[in-house]
């Protein structure tokens, strides 16, 4: 791939001019290096399976170019009324920063920046735990490449009451951006983050996101994708969570747009009663295929984890979904959940769940499920009974599917604001 | 039989299966606008059948006869056209649509009465949905809650009222409303339904228990049996029908039917 001409190998330093200090760089090299020595995600390979392997093949993507219609960018780049602060990222390079209403001691930066002036906090949280559900090469890649992305530092105990925004936009046909969002709270620190993935124009192009969150103790954070790509892109988010006592986790991914979407998700409850919630709403449609893989790691006694994925699947659109509870030694008492369900909305759809349990610890509970079912017609009758046309009524019954994952978020003003999104891409 | 007014809700000659089994057999009914019907009957009768035949369930199937809206056939059309058409029925056990509120489900059902492009107006219909209910003494903070989700029985029921409220139909068929109702809850359901009476509505109230009708006072009470209307008479009938039971009006029925053969 054309992607791989920016490095030159006597120096181990990327030869296109960026912003990291020389460290960093060093270990793009180091991570470029990995990406090579990787294979190819195989048939055969468990993390894969049931995965369109076609879909993954990134031999025709290069490296984004800066965009020159930026103002343009910014202008599309409105959600949210009432924020603390929003960085606007176009090709991974920041073209907007607005951050009037954070409360002192917060830092939202460029992550080159928070690498040159913040090393310690940095390099304590920047993908440092192992990818461990299938994408470490693509990982890799992205470590290797990034150009930039939004850091997003919350001193102990400070609290942020409005939103933070950050807006990764990709433009170019066959373009490639390496989208990263890194979240560090202190104790007793809570903030709000929601990150869109937006596509300038209806083009094919690949991005390769990455989040790191971390809490530390007894820490909130309530942080979602809006996950807006074009329909001919292909693009992987890769979550980690690492979650401090006390601290609640609650991310939701919203998938509304793509060709193939893989999802990695990662959730490790370190601390004594910690608890993340793992959400996602996943609308497809037309050959949209949506690839999730989840894992619930449980480090310490008495956390919870809890996941809820709803999948509406139209068309001829696929979706999968492997799912893995993990409670470790000495994490007794553990609570957790994971529930997926399949909305089958065309015969043509196709959903493949498969969950898993592994304890190695007492006194836990744990449930999981997957469930598909179509629309109920008893449901749809009720809604004709008032004279709701059938069409109207089953995407009032999609909304109303989704509108229960958005309810897990303990937030009214988010929940309206998400609410509002989805009526839009559901045509409600 | 008389001629269907042309301002009225018209039952003719109904017959009507689930696959193979006939559930109606030659049922014909006439409620003018203006008036309230009961009808009354044992289980196993019909009569929650021919509610949902009228609304145009799907599962049934009607073999014969018609049922005409305003002198206009609407058997063949679609749910959802019927009901923008003035038909409401009010379920016996309405359905919980999870993640779908009340005042957007209301609000989607308005919306689909106006001409494509137009807009309802928001501030309008919250004004008249709270007004709606108050009066059935329904929480204000249920329009944010999912439409008859963990709603106990009577809470159902009023919101089915608030619908029948909001939607202004021509014509409404109440099926069971008092069924898993408390005396409280009766009178409050009651009182709304009796607040929709007028000149520009005709009410079936189909009810298992004539202490709905102490109520809800009826024009006419019709007793049906075996997917037939087989006695008519005015309110007095179902007091009647309370302390003697139905096996007299089917006795006699069938003591006419024999002589008619």
């Amino acid at each position: 791939m054309s992607i791989s001409t920016t490095f030159s190998a006597e120096t181990g330093i990327s030869s296109t001019p960026n912003n990291w200090p020389e460290w960093f760089r060093k270990d793009q090299y180091k991570a470029w290096e990995l990406f090579q020595s990787l294979p190819q995600p195989k048939r055969n390979d468990e993390p894969w399976r049931f995965a369109n392997l076609q879909a993954i093949d990134l031999s025709d993507f290069h490296a984004a170019v800066p965009v020159t219609d930026a103002a343009l960018l910014v202008a599309r780049s409105s959600a949210h009324s009432n924020l603390a602060a929003k960085l606007i990222f176009a090709n991974e390079v920041l073209v907007h920063s607005d951050q009037k209403g954070l409360p002192a001691g917060v830092l939202l930066l460029p992550l080159e920046e928070a690498a040159k002036n913040h090393e310690e906090l940095f390099r304590k949280s920047f993908m440092t735990s192992e990818v461990r559900l299938g994408s470490k090469k693509f990982a890799a890649l992205h470590r290797a490449l990034l150009r930039s992305g939004a850091f997003v530092y919350v001193p102990q105990g400070v609290v942020i009451e409005k939103p933070i925004e950050i807006w990764h936009w990709v433009q170019g046909e066959n373009a490639t951006i390496f989208p990263h969002t890194l979240i560090v709270l202190g104790e007793g620190a809570s903030a709000t983050v929601i990150d869109h993935f937006v596509s300038s124009r209806e083009e094919r192009s690949l991005a390769i996101a990455v989040n790191d969150l971390t809490l530390g103790t007894n820490a909130k954070l309530n942080y979602v994708a809006v996950q807006e790509w074009s329909d001919k892109t292909t693009a992987f988010h890769i979550n980690t969570t690492e979650v401090e006592k006390e601290a609640v986790s609650t991310a939701l991914q919203m998938n509304l747009g793509g060709a193939y979407i893989r999802g990695e998700s990662n959730s490790h409850l370190l601390g004594e009663q910690s608890r993340s919630v793992m959400l996602s709403i996943n609308p497809a449609t037309g050959t949209r295929e949506i690839d999730q893989r989840t894992f619930q790691d449980h480090f310490a006694p008495r956390a919870t984890s809890d996941l809820l994925y709803h999948n509406a699947l139209a068309d001829s659109s696929r979706t999968i979904f492997a799912g893995l509870i993990k409670v470790e030694e000495h994490a007794h008492e553990t609570d957790a959940y994971q529930k997926v369900r399949n909305l089958m909305l065309s015969d043509e759809a196709e959903a493949n769940s498969m969950p898993g349990l592994e304890i190695l610890a007492d006194n836990v509970r744990c449930t999981h499920g997957a469930t598909s079912g179509e629309l109920n017609e008893d449901e749809l009758f009720y809604m004709m009974a008032r004279g709701i046309a059938p069409q109207r009524a089953a995407q009032l019954i999609v909304r109303g599917f989704f509108g229960t994952v958005l309810e897990r978020l303990e937030n009214e003003d988010l929940q309206e604001h998400l609410g509002s999104i989805l009526d839009k891409k559901l045509n409600l | 039989m008389s001629a269907p007014s042309s301002s009225s809700l018209s039952i003719r000659d109904l017959h009507a299966s689930i696959g193979d089994k006939p559930i109606l057999k030659g049922l014909t009914l006439d409620i003018p606008k203006g008036e309230v019907h009961a009808i009354m009957g044992k289980n196993g009768a019909g009569k929650s059948t021919l509610a949902k035949i009228m609304a145009g369930h799907p599962d049934y199937n009607v073999t014969s006869g018609d049922v005409l809206l305003d002198g206009e056939s609407i058997l063949g059309l679609e749910p959802d056209v019927r009901a923008r058409l003035g038909l409401f029925l009010a379920f016996q056990y309405p359905m919980e649509i999870p993640g779908v509120t009340i005042a957007n489900f209301i609000r989607a059902a308005l919306q689909a009465r106006l001409p494509e492009g137009e807009e309802l107006e928001a501030t309008d219909y919250y004004a008249k949905l709270y007004a709606k209910m108050d009066a059935l003494s329904v929480p204000r903070n249920f329009t944010s809650r999912s439409v008859n989700e963990g709603f106990s029985g009577g809470e159902k029921k009023r919101c089915e009222i608030l619908q029948m409220a909001m939607l202004e139909p021509s014509y409404a068929v109440l099926d069971e409303t008092d069924s898993g109702l408390d005396i409280d809850a009766l009178k409050i359901v009651s009182a709304g339904v009796n607040a929709l009476r007028g000149p520009n509505i005709g009410m079936l109230i189909i009810t298992h228990y004539q202490r709905l009708l102490d109520y809800i006072v009826p024009d006419k009470v019709h007793v049906m049996s075996e997917g037939r209307i087989i006695h008519s008479g005015d309110k007095d009938l179902a007091l009647k029908l309370e302390s003697l039971g139905y096996d007299w009006v089917e006795k006699e029925y069938g003591e006419s039917s024999t002589k008619a053969a």
